[in-house]
């Protein structure tokens, strides 16, 4: 037990003394995960729009591929984006592969499903009517859109959450495609479980606490513009 | 209303993208970088942080490390996917080299692999010969933890058990599939035996309740070598950046490092520099 405490101490210890290397681990941390989600809203969002209120073929298909894609394993998408970056690989000839802009790639796979799924969903429950009305009161399509995702910032916020709580906390492809290189290509989940397989169990516990912190300051940030409004008005 | 929550959406993707723009890039595009594929045991030691920054100081040379088993390092070397292995798994080595694929490959170094078990000891091993303690462990079928991952350390370990004449199984045999760290972390909790080499046991002795218990003996040698890898790999493969490194690690200066390395931690350097020695003159 001695070693979680041991942990929050390092953890503060860390943050404190402003180690170069943690710093730049937390700083590639953010980077990697934030414009992994920001792209994952990106291409989720429309594709979420249109699963949910377009009528076409294959459209449940496609809606039951994304859901499925919510429970994808990182490390499978670590290892398909692993074999296209290499040199043998289709992609090989850019030299991605172990650079941040991999991870970036990797974890926005990993994100673009969540996103599509929830956005889908939380478009979905909004009444039909609601819909049917804001074309009647002549709205242009673009406004009644951006009407409708207002009624659904709810779920939509949520959405977000849920897809950089996925990408922050994941190792497998991280590491797979990170190759976790010191200065480089380190974030916290893989140098945690360096740390663990180098015996150094408090340092590991006080990256994992780093890690809790961020993804509660993001968290916090987004919780407090989706519940900003909901207040009565 | 609605703008508001529409301003609040805009502002929370600017603050996603500003991050992208800010954070410093880590690589430049006419850096040179290789890629070395190498065993867990050089990077769980501590080895690597050691070696590497003073290769790319000598060299301007950025290295990509890939810290796997040495049969997915070998792997890794025959899809020309690394330039450059250090590895210690002697016999898949020549096997791999006489394919025609790598080219030179030299001896770097070595340390030996240990027998480690509970202090209890159980199959009562302690002192025995390696190939005896493995007898006694298949007999008195006492847990034993392996590596199950080709690793150097796993292809040692199997060599035991046919020197020893038994071929492991049931519920006393048990592998994780990890790197050495992870396994030797198993292995305590269980308190069961596992093969190590003897750095990795060393720099994690502190959270480990596990004995050396057999040690020594001509079969436990683990000696490291650095093979370079050609373009009949790959055509992306870097043979100049191979040369670099494998020049590099067994000259002088690095074989000083290395045979410092762990000195003041551990009282005793964890590795010894081998580079230009005979082999077969190795442990004696």
């Amino acid at each position: 037990m001695d070693v979680l405490f041991d942990g929050l101490v390092d953890a503060i210890e860390l943050l404190l003394s402003g180690d170069e290397d943690s710093w730049s681990i937390i700083a590639l941390t953010l980077r990697v995960s934030l414009t992994a989600t920001a792209i994952a809203l990106l291409m989720g969002l429309p594709l979420g729009a249109i699963v949910a209120l377009a009528r076409f073929p294959g459209r449940r298909l496609l809606l039951a591929a994304a859901n499925t894609g919510m429970g994808m394993p990182p490390v499978v998408v670590g290892l398909f984006v692993t074999v296209l970056l290499w040199r043998s690989g289709p992609l090989g000839g850019l030299g991605l592969l172990y650079t941040p802009t991999a991870m970036i790639i990797a974890q926005a796979a990993i994100a673009t499903p969540i996103v599509i799924a929830l956005v889908a969903a939380a478009l979905q429950q909004v009444d039909p009517d609601f819909r049917v009305q804001m074309q009647a009161l002549g709205a242009s399509p673009i406004r009644a859109f951006a009407a409708l995702l207002g009624e659904a910032r709810l779920p939509l916020l949520a959405g977000a959450m849920a897809a950089f709580g996925a990408v922050v906390s994941e190792v497998g492809a991280a590491q797979m495609v990170g190759g976790n290189l010191a200065g480089q290509t380190r974030v916290l989940t893989t140098a945690a479980v360096l740390a663990t397989s180098r015996g150094q169990f408090s340092l590991a516990i006080a990256f994992g606490m780093i890690l809790l912190s961020i993804a509660f300051g993001v968290n916090l940030s987004l919780t407090l513009i989706q519940q900003q409004r909901t207040a009565p008005r | 209303m609605r703008r508001q929550v529409l301003i609040g959406f805009a502002w929370f993707a600017a603050a996603l993208l500003a991050g992208c723009g800010t954070a410093p890039s880590s690589s430049g595009p006419a850096e040179k970088s290789l890629i070395l594929a190498t065993t867990t045991s050089t990077q769980d030691s501590g080895l690597l942080d050691e070696l590497l920054p003073a290769f790319t100081r000598d060299s301007g040379w950025q290295v990509k490390t890939v810290a796997v088993g040495s049969g997915q390092a070998i792997e890794l070397g025959r899809r020309g996917e690394a330039d450059v292995l250090l590895v210690h798994s002697p016999a898949a080595e020549e096997k791999f080299v006489a394919e025609g694929s790598a080219g030179s490959r030299r001896l770097v170094m070595h340390n030996d692999f240990v027998l480690l078990g509970p202090k209890a000891d159980p199959a009562e091993v302690r002192g025995t010969s390696s190939t005896n303690a493995m007898k006694k462990i298949a007999t008195a079928q006492a847990v034993f933890i392996s590596r199950g991952d080709e690793s150097g350390t796993h292809s040692r370990e199997k060599d035991l058990w046919s020197r020893a004449g038994v071929t492991p199984g049931g519920s006393w045999y048990q592998s994780t599939g990890q790197g050495m760290g992870a396994t030797l972390r198993v292995a305590s909790e269980k308190a069961g035996y596992t093969v190590s080499d003897r750095a990795t046991y060393l720099t994690q002795r502190g959270t480990l309740e596990l004995e050396v218990l057999s040690e020594g003996d001509p079969g436990l040698l683990n000696v490291y070598h650095v093979i370079e890898m050609t373009a009949k790999a790959g055509s992306r493969v870097q043979p100049d950046g191979a040369k670099a490194f494998a020049d590099w690690i067994v000259a002088a200066p690095a074989q000083r490092l290395i045979g410092e390395f762990g000195r003041t931690e551990f009282g005793r350097p964890l590795f010894t520099p081998d580079a230009g020695k005979d082999e077969a003159t190795l442990g004696q």
